[in-house]
Protein backbone atom coordinates (compact mmCIF):
# COMPACT_ATOMS: atom_id res chain seq x y z
CA UNK A 1 0.00 0.00 0.00
CA UNK A 2 2.78 2.49 0.48
CA UNK A 3 3.99 2.37 -3.25
CA UNK A 4 2.93 5.24 -5.32
CA UNK A 5 3.29 5.93 -9.01
CA UNK A 6 5.07 8.84 -9.25
CA UNK A 7 5.77 8.91 -13.37
CA UNK A 8 5.18 11.74 -15.69
CA UNK A 9 3.84 9.47 -18.33
CA UNK A 10 2.22 6.41 -19.17
CA UNK A 11 3.67 4.60 -22.29
CA UNK A 12 3.98 1.53 -21.89
CA UNK A 13 3.35 -1.61 -19.72
CA UNK A 14 7.23 -2.96 -20.21
CA UNK A 15 8.92 -0.35 -17.60
CA UNK A 16 6.20 -0.69 -15.25
CA UNK A 17 6.74 -2.35 -11.98
CA UNK A 18 4.28 -5.61 -10.89
CA UNK A 19 3.59 -2.81 -7.77
CA UNK A 20 3.06 0.23 -10.10
CA UNK A 21 0.51 -1.93 -11.92
CA UNK A 22 -0.90 -3.06 -8.57
CA UNK A 23 -1.09 0.57 -7.31
CA UNK A 24 -2.66 1.92 -10.84
CA UNK A 25 -5.51 -1.24 -10.50
CA UNK A 26 -6.66 -0.24 -6.90
CA UNK A 27 -7.18 3.20 -7.87
CA UNK A 28 -9.38 2.22 -10.95
CA UNK A 29 -11.55 0.22 -8.66
CA UNK A 30 -12.08 3.43 -6.64
CA UNK A 31 -12.95 5.19 -9.81
CA UNK A 32 -15.05 2.26 -10.79
CA UNK A 33 -17.74 3.58 -8.13
CA UNK A 34 -17.81 6.67 -9.69
CA UNK A 35 -19.65 5.65 -12.80
CA UNK A 36 -21.90 3.94 -10.16
CA UNK A 37 -23.17 7.15 -8.68
CA UNK A 38 -25.98 8.92 -10.23
CA UNK A 39 -23.78 12.17 -10.54
CA UNK A 40 -20.86 10.31 -12.17
CA UNK A 41 -18.45 13.17 -11.98
CA UNK A 42 -16.31 14.27 -9.23
CA UNK A 43 -13.92 17.93 -9.56
CA UNK A 44 -10.63 16.44 -9.08
CA UNK A 45 -9.42 17.40 -12.13
CA UNK A 46 -11.52 20.67 -12.34
CA UNK A 47 -9.83 23.33 -14.77
CA UNK A 48 -7.41 20.88 -16.20
CA UNK A 49 -6.92 20.01 -19.75
CA UNK A 50 -6.67 16.97 -21.11
CA UNK A 51 -5.78 16.49 -25.38
CA UNK A 52 -7.06 13.50 -26.94
CA UNK A 53 -4.79 13.52 -29.89
CA UNK A 54 -5.71 10.41 -32.23
CA UNK A 55 -3.80 9.88 -35.79
CA UNK A 56 -5.85 6.16 -36.10
CA UNK A 57 -9.24 5.49 -36.06
CA UNK A 58 -11.02 4.66 -32.77
CA UNK A 59 -14.36 5.11 -31.12
CA UNK A 60 -14.10 3.23 -27.79
CA UNK A 61 -10.98 4.26 -26.39
CA UNK A 62 -11.38 7.68 -27.61
CA UNK A 63 -14.79 7.88 -26.34
CA UNK A 64 -13.53 6.22 -22.92
CA UNK A 65 -10.68 8.70 -22.34
CA UNK A 66 -13.01 11.38 -23.22
CA UNK A 67 -15.07 10.02 -20.96
CA UNK A 68 -13.32 9.61 -18.52
CA UNK A 69 -11.83 13.20 -18.46
CA UNK A 70 -15.32 14.42 -18.18
CA UNK A 71 -16.11 12.45 -14.79
CA UNK A 72 -13.13 14.00 -13.43
CA UNK A 73 -14.45 17.41 -14.45
CA UNK A 74 -11.56 17.98 -16.77
CA UNK A 75 -11.86 19.73 -20.21
CA UNK A 76 -11.16 17.03 -22.63
CA UNK A 77 -10.52 18.17 -26.17
CA UNK A 78 -10.76 15.67 -29.20
CA UNK A 79 -8.10 16.10 -32.70
CA UNK A 80 -8.93 13.63 -35.24
CA UNK A 81 -6.49 13.45 -38.11
CA UNK A 82 -8.82 13.81 -40.71
CA UNK A 83 -9.47 17.16 -38.69
CA UNK A 84 -6.34 18.13 -37.75
CA UNK A 85 -3.36 20.49 -39.70
CA UNK A 86 -1.67 16.97 -40.27
CA UNK A 87 -3.58 16.69 -43.45
CA UNK A 88 -1.57 20.12 -43.97
CA UNK A 89 2.11 18.41 -44.14
CA UNK A 90 2.34 19.50 -40.25
CA UNK A 91 4.77 16.99 -38.61
CA UNK A 92 3.91 15.17 -35.09
CA UNK A 93 6.01 17.31 -33.44
CA UNK A 94 5.16 20.36 -34.56
CA UNK A 95 1.25 19.47 -33.60
CA UNK A 96 2.35 18.34 -30.27
CA UNK A 97 4.25 20.93 -29.68
CA UNK A 98 1.54 23.68 -30.92
CA UNK A 99 -0.75 22.18 -28.62
CA UNK A 100 1.53 21.76 -25.94
CA UNK A 101 1.59 25.85 -26.21
CA UNK A 102 -2.31 25.84 -25.50
CA UNK A 103 -0.83 24.58 -22.13
CA UNK A 104 -2.75 21.19 -21.60
CA UNK A 105 -2.20 19.12 -18.61
CA UNK A 106 -2.26 15.61 -20.51
CA UNK A 107 -1.91 14.31 -24.29
CA UNK A 108 -3.20 10.91 -25.00
CA UNK A 109 -1.96 10.02 -28.03
CA UNK A 110 -2.86 7.15 -30.80
CA UNK A 111 -0.80 6.84 -33.76
CA UNK A 112 0.57 3.92 -36.00
CA UNK A 113 3.75 4.46 -35.26
CA UNK A 114 5.64 2.32 -32.51
CA UNK A 115 7.54 4.93 -30.49
CA UNK A 116 5.30 7.79 -31.48
CA UNK A 117 3.96 8.51 -27.83
CA UNK A 118 7.74 7.94 -26.19
CA UNK A 119 8.98 10.46 -29.16
CA UNK A 120 6.69 12.91 -27.63
CA UNK A 121 7.64 12.65 -24.28
CA UNK A 122 11.23 13.01 -25.19
CA UNK A 123 10.28 16.45 -26.85
CA UNK A 124 7.31 17.92 -24.96
CA UNK A 125 6.63 18.94 -21.16
CA UNK A 126 3.11 17.48 -20.99
CA UNK A 127 2.46 13.83 -19.36
CA UNK A 128 1.66 11.81 -22.22
CA UNK A 129 -0.42 8.49 -22.14
CA UNK A 130 -0.18 5.72 -25.11
CA UNK A 131 -3.78 5.12 -26.25
CA UNK A 132 -2.11 2.62 -28.73
CA UNK A 133 1.50 3.53 -30.80
CA UNK A 134 1.06 0.68 -33.94
CA UNK A 135 2.05 -2.72 -33.01
CA UNK A 136 3.54 -1.90 -29.98
CA UNK A 137 1.56 -1.37 -26.72
CA UNK A 138 -1.76 0.23 -25.56
CA UNK A 139 -0.87 0.06 -21.56
CA UNK A 140 -4.95 1.40 -20.55
CA UNK A 141 -6.20 -1.67 -22.47
CA UNK A 142 -3.75 -4.14 -20.96
CA UNK A 143 -4.78 -2.05 -17.51
CA UNK A 144 -8.54 -2.43 -17.95
CA UNK A 145 -8.17 -6.28 -19.07
CA UNK A 146 -6.40 -6.96 -15.85
CA UNK A 147 -9.30 -4.99 -13.83
CA UNK A 148 -11.95 -6.96 -15.30
CA UNK A 149 -10.05 -10.51 -14.69
CA UNK A 150 -9.16 -9.22 -10.80
CA UNK A 151 -12.82 -8.30 -10.58
CA UNK A 152 -14.51 -11.99 -12.07
CA UNK A 153 -10.87 -14.24 -10.94
CA UNK A 154 -9.86 -12.12 -7.50
CA UNK A 155 -6.45 -12.38 -8.39
CA UNK A 156 -4.33 -12.75 -11.65
CA UNK A 157 -0.90 -14.32 -9.94
CA UNK A 158 -1.34 -17.96 -10.62
CA UNK A 159 -3.76 -17.93 -13.80
CA UNK A 160 -3.53 -19.66 -16.42
CA UNK A 161 -4.36 -16.92 -20.09
CA UNK A 162 -5.17 -18.12 -23.31
CA UNK A 163 -4.30 -14.88 -26.24
CA UNK A 164 -5.57 -16.03 -29.43
CA UNK A 165 -4.90 -14.27 -32.68
CA UNK A 166 -3.23 -12.24 -34.39
CA UNK A 167 -0.18 -11.88 -31.79
CA UNK A 168 2.00 -9.95 -34.20
CA UNK A 169 0.40 -7.31 -35.20
CA UNK A 170 -0.90 -7.00 -31.48
CA UNK A 171 -0.69 -4.11 -29.36
CA UNK A 172 -3.23 -5.22 -26.89
CA UNK A 173 -1.18 -8.72 -26.67
CA UNK A 174 2.26 -7.30 -26.27
CA UNK A 175 0.61 -5.19 -23.36
CA UNK A 176 -1.07 -8.08 -21.81
CA UNK A 177 1.67 -10.14 -21.88
CA UNK A 178 3.91 -7.70 -20.40
CA UNK A 179 1.11 -6.55 -17.70
CA UNK A 180 0.17 -10.62 -17.00
CA UNK A 181 3.42 -12.18 -16.67
CA UNK A 182 4.74 -9.24 -14.52
CA UNK A 183 1.21 -9.91 -12.41
CA UNK A 184 2.65 -13.83 -11.85
CA UNK A 185 -0.05 -15.36 -14.73
CA UNK A 186 1.27 -18.00 -17.21
CA UNK A 187 0.04 -16.79 -20.74
CA UNK A 188 0.17 -19.17 -23.62
CA UNK A 189 -0.33 -17.44 -27.02
CA UNK A 190 -1.76 -19.63 -30.32
CA UNK A 191 -2.79 -18.49 -33.86
CA UNK A 192 -1.64 -18.96 -37.75
CA UNK A 193 2.49 -19.44 -37.91
CA UNK A 194 2.75 -16.59 -39.67
CA UNK A 195 1.07 -14.16 -36.95
CA UNK A 196 2.71 -15.99 -34.00
CA UNK A 197 6.64 -15.93 -34.51
CA UNK A 198 8.22 -18.46 -32.38
CA UNK A 199 10.35 -15.81 -31.36
CA UNK A 200 7.76 -13.96 -29.20
CA UNK A 201 8.67 -16.44 -26.48
CA UNK A 202 11.87 -14.39 -26.13
CA UNK A 203 9.07 -11.12 -25.43
CA UNK A 204 9.31 -11.53 -21.81
CA UNK A 205 12.10 -13.86 -19.10
CA UNK A 206 9.39 -16.57 -18.18
CA UNK A 207 5.78 -16.76 -17.76
CA UNK A 208 4.77 -17.20 -22.20
CA UNK A 209 4.23 -20.11 -24.20
CA UNK A 210 4.15 -20.05 -27.76
CA UNK A 211 1.56 -22.95 -28.95
CA UNK A 212 1.01 -24.03 -32.27
CA UNK A 213 -2.98 -25.17 -31.96
CA UNK A 214 -5.42 -22.92 -29.88
CA UNK A 215 -6.87 -26.09 -28.21
CA UNK A 216 -3.51 -26.39 -26.64
CA UNK A 217 -3.40 -22.86 -25.56
CA UNK A 218 -7.18 -23.36 -24.28
CA UNK A 219 -6.62 -25.96 -22.26
CA UNK A 220 -7.11 -25.37 -18.84
CA UNK A 221 -7.38 -21.47 -19.36
CA UNK A 222 -8.70 -19.88 -16.76
CA UNK A 223 -8.75 -16.60 -19.21
CA UNK A 224 -9.23 -17.21 -22.93
CA UNK A 225 -8.50 -13.47 -24.31
CA UNK A 226 -9.43 -12.97 -28.26
CA UNK A 227 -7.25 -10.48 -30.54
CA UNK A 228 -9.34 -9.08 -33.54
CA UNK A 229 -8.13 -9.57 -36.80
CA UNK A 230 -6.94 -6.16 -38.09
CA UNK A 231 -8.05 -5.96 -41.76
CA UNK A 232 -6.23 -2.76 -41.81
CA UNK A 233 -2.84 -4.06 -41.24
CA UNK A 234 -2.74 -7.13 -43.19
CA UNK A 235 -0.46 -6.06 -46.20
CA UNK A 236 1.02 -9.21 -46.67
CA UNK A 237 -1.17 -12.64 -47.06
CA UNK A 238 -0.44 -14.24 -43.59
CA UNK A 239 -3.70 -16.50 -43.83
CA UNK A 240 -5.61 -17.91 -46.98
CA UNK A 241 -9.24 -16.50 -46.09
CA UNK A 242 -11.76 -15.07 -43.80
CA UNK A 243 -13.61 -18.14 -44.15
CA UNK A 244 -10.20 -20.23 -43.39
CA UNK A 245 -9.10 -18.04 -40.20
CA UNK A 246 -12.63 -18.90 -38.59
CA UNK A 247 -12.45 -22.39 -39.14
CA UNK A 248 -9.04 -22.70 -37.99
CA UNK A 249 -8.65 -20.08 -35.58
CA UNK A 250 -12.09 -18.60 -34.14
CA UNK A 251 -13.04 -19.46 -31.02
CA UNK A 252 -15.45 -22.07 -30.82
CA UNK A 253 -18.07 -23.62 -27.99
CA UNK A 254 -16.22 -26.77 -28.58
CA UNK A 255 -13.20 -25.11 -27.62
CA UNK A 256 -14.30 -23.97 -24.30
CA UNK A 257 -14.66 -27.39 -22.91
CA UNK A 258 -10.81 -27.59 -22.99
CA UNK A 259 -10.73 -24.64 -20.50
CA UNK A 260 -11.29 -24.39 -16.66
CA UNK A 261 -14.80 -24.89 -15.58
CA UNK A 262 -15.21 -21.23 -15.14
CA UNK A 263 -13.55 -19.58 -17.61
CA UNK A 264 -13.95 -16.15 -18.67
CA UNK A 265 -13.54 -14.93 -22.29
CA UNK A 266 -12.32 -11.20 -23.03
CA UNK A 267 -12.15 -10.02 -26.49
CA UNK A 268 -10.29 -5.64 -26.45
CA UNK A 269 -13.46 -4.84 -29.68
CA UNK A 270 -14.75 -4.10 -31.89
CA UNK A 271 -15.55 -7.89 -32.50
CA UNK A 272 -15.75 -9.45 -36.07
CA UNK A 273 -19.01 -11.76 -35.34
CA UNK A 274 -18.11 -15.06 -36.62
CA UNK A 275 -14.46 -14.87 -37.68
CA UNK A 276 -12.66 -14.62 -34.79
CA UNK A 277 -15.31 -15.64 -32.38
CA UNK A 278 -18.46 -16.68 -32.80
CA UNK A 279 -21.61 -14.81 -31.67
CA UNK A 280 -23.01 -17.74 -29.14
CA UNK A 281 -19.78 -16.67 -27.33
CA UNK A 282 -19.78 -13.24 -27.66
CA UNK A 283 -23.07 -13.06 -26.23
CA UNK A 284 -22.75 -15.83 -23.89
CA UNK A 285 -22.64 -15.71 -19.98
CA UNK A 286 -18.82 -16.79 -19.88
CA UNK A 287 -18.33 -13.42 -22.33
CA UNK A 288 -17.07 -9.93 -20.44
CA UNK A 289 -16.42 -8.14 -23.32
CA UNK A 290 -18.66 -5.18 -21.78
CA UNK A 291 -17.21 -5.41 -18.50
CA UNK A 292 -14.02 -4.42 -20.44
CA UNK A 293 -15.52 -1.38 -21.76
CA UNK A 294 -17.00 -0.26 -18.13
CA UNK A 295 -13.56 -1.02 -16.64
CA UNK A 296 -11.86 1.00 -19.21
CA UNK A 297 -13.47 4.21 -18.25
CA UNK A 298 -12.40 3.48 -14.37
CA UNK A 299 -8.66 2.55 -15.54
CA UNK A 300 -8.37 6.06 -17.64
CA UNK A 301 -9.92 7.84 -15.26
CA UNK A 302 -7.21 6.62 -12.50
CA UNK A 303 -4.50 7.54 -15.36
CA UNK A 304 -5.35 10.49 -16.09
CA UNK A 305 -6.35 11.93 -12.21
CA UNK A 306 -2.68 10.19 -11.80
CA UNK A 307 -1.11 11.89 -14.63
CA UNK A 308 -2.60 15.09 -14.96
CA UNK A 309 -2.44 16.52 -11.22
CA UNK A 310 0.70 17.79 -12.11
CA UNK A 311 2.32 16.97 -8.78
CA UNK A 312 4.90 13.78 -10.43
CA UNK A 313 8.35 14.16 -9.89
CA UNK A 314 10.36 14.81 -12.97
CA UNK A 315 13.23 12.55 -12.53
CA UNK A 316 11.71 10.56 -14.67
CA UNK A 317 11.86 11.83 -17.61
CA UNK A 318 15.45 10.47 -17.74
CA UNK A 319 14.53 6.92 -18.23
CA UNK A 320 12.13 7.19 -20.98
CA UNK A 321 13.41 4.17 -23.36
CA UNK A 322 13.11 4.01 -27.15
CA UNK A 323 10.36 2.26 -28.87
CA UNK A 324 10.34 -1.79 -28.42
CA UNK A 325 10.42 -4.26 -31.56
CA UNK A 326 9.73 -1.27 -34.51
CA UNK A 327 12.72 0.86 -33.13
CA UNK A 328 12.47 4.96 -32.53
CA UNK A 329 10.51 7.01 -34.78
CA UNK A 330 12.40 9.99 -35.66
CA UNK A 331 15.49 11.36 -34.10
CA UNK A 332 14.96 14.98 -33.83
CA UNK A 333 17.44 17.15 -31.46
CA UNK A 334 16.67 18.14 -28.12
CA UNK A 335 17.32 21.09 -28.45
CA UNK A 336 13.97 23.07 -27.89
CA UNK A 337 13.63 20.75 -24.32
CA UNK A 338 16.79 23.02 -23.42
CA UNK A 339 15.31 25.83 -23.88
CA UNK A 340 12.41 25.32 -22.55
CA UNK A 341 13.52 23.81 -19.29
CA UNK B 1 9.98 13.27 11.28
CA UNK B 2 10.00 13.03 15.10
CA UNK B 3 7.46 15.67 16.83
CA UNK B 4 7.78 16.49 20.39
CA UNK B 5 4.36 16.00 22.17
CA UNK B 6 4.10 18.75 24.67
CA UNK B 7 0.69 17.77 26.39
CA UNK B 8 -1.13 14.79 26.29
CA UNK B 9 -5.11 16.17 26.35
CA UNK B 10 -6.98 13.45 26.45
CA UNK B 11 -6.65 9.64 27.24
CA UNK B 12 -8.72 6.27 26.31
CA UNK B 13 -11.35 6.60 28.91
CA UNK B 14 -11.78 10.63 28.46
CA UNK B 15 -12.23 9.85 24.53
CA UNK B 16 -14.82 7.18 25.39
CA UNK B 17 -16.69 9.69 28.13
CA UNK B 18 -16.62 12.06 25.33
CA UNK B 19 -17.97 10.09 22.53
CA UNK B 20 -20.91 9.04 25.20
CA UNK B 21 -21.87 12.60 25.36
CA UNK B 22 -21.76 13.14 21.64
CA UNK B 23 -23.99 9.91 21.11
CA UNK B 24 -26.75 11.34 24.06
CA UNK B 25 -26.99 14.87 22.51
CA UNK B 26 -27.19 13.94 18.93
CA UNK B 27 -29.90 11.37 19.65
CA UNK B 28 -31.66 14.72 22.09
CA UNK B 29 -31.11 17.32 19.31
CA UNK B 30 -32.38 14.39 16.13
CA UNK B 31 -35.16 13.05 19.08
CA UNK B 32 -33.98 9.50 19.09
CA UNK B 33 -31.97 7.68 15.93
CA UNK B 34 -34.90 7.27 14.11
CA UNK B 35 -33.65 9.08 10.93
CA UNK B 36 -29.78 9.31 12.05
CA UNK B 37 -27.25 8.08 9.40
CA UNK B 38 -23.59 8.75 10.93
CA UNK B 39 -20.94 8.98 8.04
CA UNK B 40 -17.18 9.13 8.91
CA UNK B 41 -14.19 10.96 7.41
CA UNK B 42 -11.26 8.95 6.25
CA UNK B 43 -9.72 8.00 8.51
CA UNK B 44 -9.63 8.69 11.75
CA UNK B 45 -13.37 9.77 11.39
CA UNK B 46 -14.49 5.89 10.57
CA UNK B 47 -13.89 4.31 13.85
CA UNK B 48 -15.17 6.98 15.91
CA UNK B 49 -18.52 7.02 13.74
CA UNK B 50 -18.66 3.16 14.39
CA UNK B 51 -18.22 3.37 18.23
CA UNK B 52 -20.80 6.40 18.62
CA UNK B 53 -23.03 4.36 16.56
CA UNK B 54 -22.78 1.71 19.45
CA UNK B 55 -23.32 3.92 22.05
CA UNK B 56 -26.09 5.17 20.39
CA UNK B 57 -27.83 1.80 19.65
CA UNK B 58 -27.27 1.39 23.71
CA UNK B 59 -29.35 4.97 24.57
CA UNK B 60 -32.12 3.85 21.92
CA UNK B 61 -31.91 0.36 21.04
CA UNK B 62 -31.89 0.85 17.03
CA UNK B 63 -28.56 1.37 15.31
CA UNK B 64 -28.40 4.36 13.07
CA UNK B 65 -26.68 3.53 9.52
CA UNK B 66 -22.98 4.17 9.40
CA UNK B 67 -21.47 5.26 5.87
CA UNK B 68 -17.76 6.53 5.38
CA UNK B 69 -16.57 9.34 2.90
CA UNK B 70 -13.09 8.91 0.99
CA UNK B 71 -13.10 13.13 0.20
CA UNK B 72 -9.20 12.97 -1.67
CA UNK B 73 -11.20 13.12 -4.98
CA UNK B 74 -13.31 16.64 -3.94
CA UNK B 75 -9.76 18.04 -1.90
CA UNK B 76 -9.14 21.98 -3.47
CA UNK B 77 -5.09 21.28 -2.62
CA UNK B 78 -4.48 18.74 -5.07
CA UNK B 79 -1.36 19.87 -6.55
CA UNK B 80 0.48 20.97 -3.16
CA UNK B 81 -0.35 17.60 -1.30
CA UNK B 82 3.08 15.64 -1.41
CA UNK B 83 2.97 12.10 -0.97
CA UNK B 84 0.03 10.65 -3.09
CA UNK B 85 -2.00 7.80 -0.51
CA UNK B 86 -4.54 5.81 -2.02
CA UNK B 87 -7.74 6.82 -3.08
CA UNK B 88 -10.48 4.82 -0.96
CA UNK B 89 -13.38 4.06 -1.55
CA UNK B 90 -16.87 5.96 -0.37
CA UNK B 91 -19.27 3.86 0.87
CA UNK B 92 -22.94 5.65 1.80
CA UNK B 93 -24.69 2.46 2.24
CA UNK B 94 -28.58 2.78 1.18
CA UNK B 95 -30.08 6.26 0.46
CA UNK B 96 -29.07 9.49 2.13
CA UNK B 97 -31.71 11.09 0.89
CA UNK B 98 -34.42 12.74 3.87
CA UNK B 99 -31.92 11.65 6.54
CA UNK B 100 -30.36 13.56 9.56
CA UNK B 101 -26.82 12.97 8.50
CA UNK B 102 -23.88 13.39 11.62
CA UNK B 103 -20.54 14.16 9.78
CA UNK B 104 -17.81 12.67 11.62
CA UNK B 105 -14.05 13.65 11.96
CA UNK B 106 -11.40 13.47 14.42
CA UNK B 107 -9.82 17.14 14.46
CA UNK B 108 -11.70 20.51 13.15
CA UNK B 109 -9.05 22.78 11.83
CA UNK B 110 -9.10 25.05 9.05
CA UNK B 111 -12.81 23.61 7.84
CA UNK B 112 -11.47 22.57 4.34
CA UNK B 113 -12.05 18.69 4.88
CA UNK B 114 -15.41 19.43 5.97
CA UNK B 115 -16.06 21.82 2.67
CA UNK B 116 -14.94 18.65 0.79
CA UNK B 117 -16.81 16.41 2.67
CA UNK B 118 -20.38 18.26 2.43
CA UNK B 119 -19.54 18.27 -1.62
CA UNK B 120 -19.14 14.99 -1.67
CA UNK B 121 -22.34 14.19 0.14
CA UNK B 122 -24.76 16.38 -1.74
CA UNK B 123 -23.83 14.40 -4.91
CA UNK B 124 -24.83 11.55 -3.53
CA UNK B 125 -27.92 12.85 -2.63
CA UNK B 126 -30.23 15.37 -0.78
CA UNK B 127 -30.06 14.93 2.95
CA UNK B 128 -32.62 17.01 5.18
CA UNK B 129 -30.07 18.09 7.52
CA UNK B 130 -26.13 17.68 7.89
CA UNK B 131 -24.68 18.25 11.08
CA UNK B 132 -21.12 17.81 12.21
CA UNK B 133 -19.22 16.19 14.90
CA UNK B 134 -15.67 15.98 15.82
CA UNK B 135 -13.77 14.85 18.57
CA UNK B 136 -11.45 17.79 18.92
CA UNK B 137 -12.24 21.40 17.65
CA UNK B 138 -8.49 23.20 17.26
CA UNK B 139 -10.76 26.37 17.81
CA UNK B 140 -12.34 29.05 15.32
CA UNK B 141 -9.34 31.08 14.69
CA UNK B 142 -8.43 28.64 12.43
CA UNK B 143 -10.95 28.68 10.05
CA UNK B 144 -10.53 29.39 6.62
CA UNK B 145 -14.36 28.90 5.95
CA UNK B 146 -17.50 29.69 7.60
CA UNK B 147 -18.04 26.13 9.30
CA UNK B 148 -18.54 25.22 12.97
CA UNK B 149 -19.19 21.94 14.39
CA UNK B 150 -22.82 20.83 16.32
CA UNK B 151 -21.20 18.66 18.65
CA UNK B 152 -17.72 19.09 20.34
CA UNK B 153 -16.04 16.31 22.00
CA UNK B 154 -13.20 19.23 23.14
CA UNK B 155 -12.36 22.49 22.39
CA UNK B 156 -8.32 22.91 22.41
CA UNK B 157 -7.32 25.97 21.33
CA UNK B 158 -3.96 25.78 19.66
CA UNK B 159 -1.16 27.74 17.88
CA UNK B 160 -0.54 26.81 13.98
CA UNK B 161 2.30 25.46 14.55
CA UNK B 162 1.01 22.65 16.37
CA UNK B 163 -0.69 19.76 15.33
CA UNK B 164 -3.70 17.83 17.02
CA UNK B 165 -2.54 14.39 17.19
CA UNK B 166 -5.22 11.54 17.36
CA UNK B 167 -4.77 8.24 18.32
CA UNK B 168 -7.16 4.95 17.89
CA UNK B 169 -6.44 1.72 18.75
CA UNK B 170 -7.74 0.88 15.23
CA UNK B 171 -4.84 2.67 14.06
CA UNK B 172 -2.40 3.24 16.89
CA UNK B 173 -0.63 1.71 19.20
CA UNK B 174 -2.44 3.41 21.78
CA UNK B 175 -5.41 5.97 22.98
CA UNK B 176 -5.59 9.40 23.56
CA UNK B 177 -5.34 13.41 22.09
CA UNK B 178 -2.08 14.97 22.19
CA UNK B 179 -0.99 18.18 20.99
CA UNK B 180 2.69 17.79 19.07
CA UNK B 181 5.12 20.28 17.48
CA UNK B 182 7.49 19.99 15.20
CA UNK B 183 11.22 20.67 16.08
CA UNK B 184 12.05 24.61 15.82
CA UNK B 185 14.84 23.91 13.27
CA UNK B 186 12.03 23.10 10.81
CA UNK B 187 9.89 26.20 11.45
CA UNK B 188 10.31 28.86 8.63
Amino acid sequence: MSTTFNRKHLLGIRDLSAEEITYLLDTAETFRDVSRREIKKVPALRGRTVINLFFEASTRTRTSFEIAAKRLSADAVNISVSTSSVSKGETLLDTARNLEAMAPDCIVVRHSMAGAPHHLARMCNAPIVNAGDGSHEHPTQALLDGLTIREYKGRIDGLNIAIIGDILHSRVARSNIHLLTKLGATVRVAGPGTLVPAEFAELVEHGLRVEQRIEDAIEGADVVMILRIQRERQNAAFFPSMREYSVHYGLHPSHLERASRDVIVMHPGPINRGIEISSEIADGSRSLILDQVTNGIAVRMAVLYLLARGNHSAHEEASVKPAGPAGPVGNAKRVRKGIRA
Amino acid sequence: MDFVEKARIMDGPRINRALARLASEIVEENHGAGDLYLVGIRRRGVPLAERMADKIADLEGARPPVGILDITLYRDDLSTVGAEPIVNRTELPGDIESRNIVLIDDVLYTGRTIRAALDQLIDYGRPRRVQLAVLVDRGKEHRELPIQADYIGKLVPTKKSEIIKVMLQDFDEEEGVAIVERPSAETG
